[in-house]
């Protein structure tokens, strides 16, 4: 019973169709199937645009006003990325500011305090390392063990791959530093024997290369 | 702050200052008031770009700070403001009206306060008089004092204002200071009227010139050092900011909107009367004024420009003795008529002719919409479904019975203003933000042609600088071939043709705003 009307006749709604305007006998449009267009034709063209001197004079200012804003210091550029390898040409050549400060001087006393960037120079960071060995020199048990194993090792014979592992330990650490490169001074200086006996495998097969007549097995 | 608001901002401030500063700017828009660390961790923004930004955005007047939610103690935080940075697109017809008030002068004063955000009065009329003096013939220079009555004139007048002064923000010691009584949460950021002194000059002399920036001097300033010093004199104005004053520009557009209405509707003489009365109640009327204030017959008669000679009859035939404007009435007009207009473009004359029925008889059936229209009633029928779809015209349900059965009730048309002036404002939102799209869509798809008619017009220029002949000029500009020349045609004419559209579609921006802000005051 619930389904009588249906399939029979457009189907029953709850209002008059007739009020609406679709009388008997009508056909209704095609249902469609897919999304109305994204630029539909338009049935009445816009008017066309205004001109005269206010207007070209305005579109010139504004254009202006674009391209000056670009040159502006309140035009904030990302920093751009650091490439894998640090390159020659960057010292010559970068635009981009380097540091964080603002190139122009607000007035600070209309900004809230949190908003003043204090820029740490590079050239700081030079002498905290020594600073911090000239006023601990014995701190934490990490570098008393390191300094007795390089003076335990300076005592024997240097086996060059250990030495190798434990500079690979140092360089993590920014506070050891110097101490490496002492370390690597007395390396270089005691073994000369050492040296020519170390083999890291650079010249193996480089023979081989020059006479291809003979073959390779 | 609807979706089609944020977006537009959005692209304004991409434009001009940067992509950083507009994601900071977008996200203080969504989000409401915020603090340091949530914008920087929301946005995955490195703390310092963010405090740069933010110096930007407040600098600029788009965002404002104040005390935290949770009192004096609380991180500051930050709110931005969407008005303004729409304002950003009406920049070049405020520059364009000071330059019709005030000259060249006036036009480069109102240039740089814009750009700048805010500035002392030394510091723009010191570069306003260099960039004067550089277009101006070798051997003259500007003197700083005719920049200076060129500004106190836009004082005067209320174009500029003095920037308010910045509330104490939560840093500041709490208890230490009895004698000023303060609500702590009551965070209303001061306006600039607040402020008594708002259009007071600063007591400052300026005497000088304007500098020449010559382009051989650059390296080579023999009064290098000289010059540091006197830049960096103080003037006496230190702390005194001065901002444009958008409010009275915007009451000046809308004079002028009223002023060529009644020209076209009535007469010129009309024109000129009404002009007369909104010049004389310009400083007095507040923005949101509903009326001017009352004139007598006898100002305007003698304020009316010298060769307009009316007698007195025809000037009360006019009006009462005391006429006064009203001028929420006259943008509720203007409204009115920009709305009439937009569906006549859109839907062509005979919609319009409906709409324009149905705006003046309020509520009407089907059947009487036919009849009064004189549209046969299948294409009125259409034609009413496709505003309807359109939101342009509403359904009204009038029940006759208890129950609401469609067959018993009546359905009339109807057209309510105001939200149809919403919408329409909406629209005009989306309509700018999808043309500022599809240029940047343009120059992008024409970047390596760009670049390469900047290259040559820079090689083009340094020849020419340093004399070379006409042949290797000629050889240098058919580097670009015929078709590339007629590409960079074709997509300056289409930049232009969208920066244009851009301009106007403002206006009428600016009237839906008008006509919706007056309507809130009531």
């Amino acid at each position: 019973m619930a389904g009588r009307g249906r399939g029979r006749g457009r189907g029953q709604m709850t209002f008059n169709l007739e009020d609406v305007g679709i009388g008997r006998g009508d056909s209704l449009p095609p249902t469609t199937f897919k999304p109305s267009p994204l630029f539909p034709a338009m049935s009445v063209q816009p008017v066309p645009l205004q001109t005269g001197e206010e207007v070209e004079y305005m579109l010139a200012l504004k254009q202006e006003l674009r391209a000056a804003t670009k040159n502006l210091p309140f035009y904030i550029r990302r920093a751009a990325n650091k490439r894998d390898v640090d390159r020659y040409s960057d010292k010559y050549q970068s635009g981009e500011p380097k540091d964080s400060t603002i190139e122009w001087s607000p007035d600070w006393s209309r900004l809230p305090k949190e908003l003043c960037i204090k820029v740490r120079k590079p050239q700081g960071k030079k002498p905290i390392p020594q600073v911090k060995r000239l006023k601990k020199p014995l701190v934490g048990k990490e570098e008393i063990l390191m300094k007795l194993e390089t003076l335990e090792k300076k005592e024997e014979a240097v086996n060059s791959e250990e030495e190798e592992d434990d500079e690979k330990k140092k360089t993590n650490q920014e506070e050891e530093q110097a101490e490496e490169e002492d370390y690597e001074e007395d390396f270089e200086e005691d073994t000369d024997y050492i040296m020519s006996y170390f083999d890291n495998g650079e010249e193996f097969g480089g023979d081989s290369d020059e006479n291809m007549d003979e073959a390779t097995y | 702050m609807t979706a089609q608001e944020v977006r537009l901002c959005g692209l304004l401030l991409q434009e001009h200052f940067g992509e950083v500063v507009e994601r900071i700017g977008t996200h203080l828009l969504r989000g409401g008031a915020q603090n340091l660390r949530t914008i920087a961790n929301e946005t995955n923004t490195p703390l310092d770009l963010v405090k740069k930004s933010l110096c930007v955005l407040v600098q600029h007047g788009v965002c404002d700070f104040g005390s935290g939610r949770r009192g004096p103690g609380s991180p500051v935080e930050y709110r931005g403001n969407c008005e303004r940075v729409l304002r950003i697109l009406r920049y070049p017809r405020y520059i364009y009206t000071a330059k019709t008030l005030y000259g060249d002068t006036g036009e480069l004063i109102v240039e740089e306060v814009l750009q700048r955000g805010h500035m002392t009065m030394s510091n723009t009329v010191k570069t306003v008089a260099d960039r004067l003096t550089h277009n101006m013939e070798e051997g003259r220079s500007m003197e700083y004092s005719e920049v200076v009555s060129s500004f106190s004139k836009l004082v005067e007048t209320h174009f500029l204002q003095r920037c308010p002064p910045v509330a104490e923000t939560a840093t500041a010691a709490p208890s230490a200071t009895p004698a000023t009584h303060r609500t702590p949460a009551s965070v209303t950021p001061p306006t600039a009227e607040s402020n008594p002194d708002c259009y007071k000059l600063p007591p400052v002399t300026l005497t000088g010139r304007g500098k020449r920036r010559r382009s051989s001097d650059d390296g080579e300033e023999p009064g290098g050092v000289k010059k540091a010093k006197m830049d960096s004199e103080s003037c006496g104005d230190e702390g005194i900011y001065w901002q444009v004053n958008f409010e009275r520009f915007h009451q000046h557009f809308r004079d002028q909107a009223i002023i060529s209405a009644v020209a076209s509707k009535l007469d010129q003489t009309s024109s000129e009367i009404v002009r007369t009365m909104l010049r004389m109640s310009e400083v007095t009327t507040t923005p949101t004024a509903a009326y001017t204030q009352p004139l007598s017959a006898n100002e305007i008669f003698r304020s009316l420009p010298p060769n307009y000679s009316i007698s007195r009859p025809i000037l009360d035939q006019g009006g009462s003795l005391t006429g006064r404007s009203d001028l929420h009435r006259a943008l509720a007009n203007l409204a009115r008529a920009t709305l009439e207009s937009v569906v006549q473009e859109r839907f062509g004359s005979r919609s319009a002719r409906i709409f324009r029925l149905l705006l003046r008889k309020r509520h009407l059936e089907q059947k009487q919409v036919e009849d009064f229209a004189m549209i046969p009633a299948k294409e009125a029928k259409d034609m009413l479904y496709t505003l309807l779809s359109e939101n342009l015209v509403q359904l009204q349900e009038i029940p006759k019975t208890p129950d609401h059965a469609p067959s018993r009730t009546f359905y009339l048309y109807t057209v309510n203003q105001l939200p149809t002036a919403r919408l329409l404002l909406q629209h005009c939102y989306k309509t700018v933000a999808n043309l500022i799209e599809r240029r940047l869509f343009e120059t992008k798809e024409n970047k390596r042609l760009l670049e390469k008619s900047q290259r040559i017009e820079a090689i083009l220029a340094s020849l020419q600088a340093s004399g070379a002949e006409p042949e290797q000029l000629t050889e240098v500009e058919e580097m670009i071939t015929a078709p590339e020349r007629q590409q960079l045609e074709a997509l300056r004419h289409h930049i232009n043709k969208l920066d244009s559209t851009e301009n106007q579609v403002d206006e009428t921006i600016f009237l839906l705003e008008s006509y919706i802000i007056s309507t809130k005051s009531k």
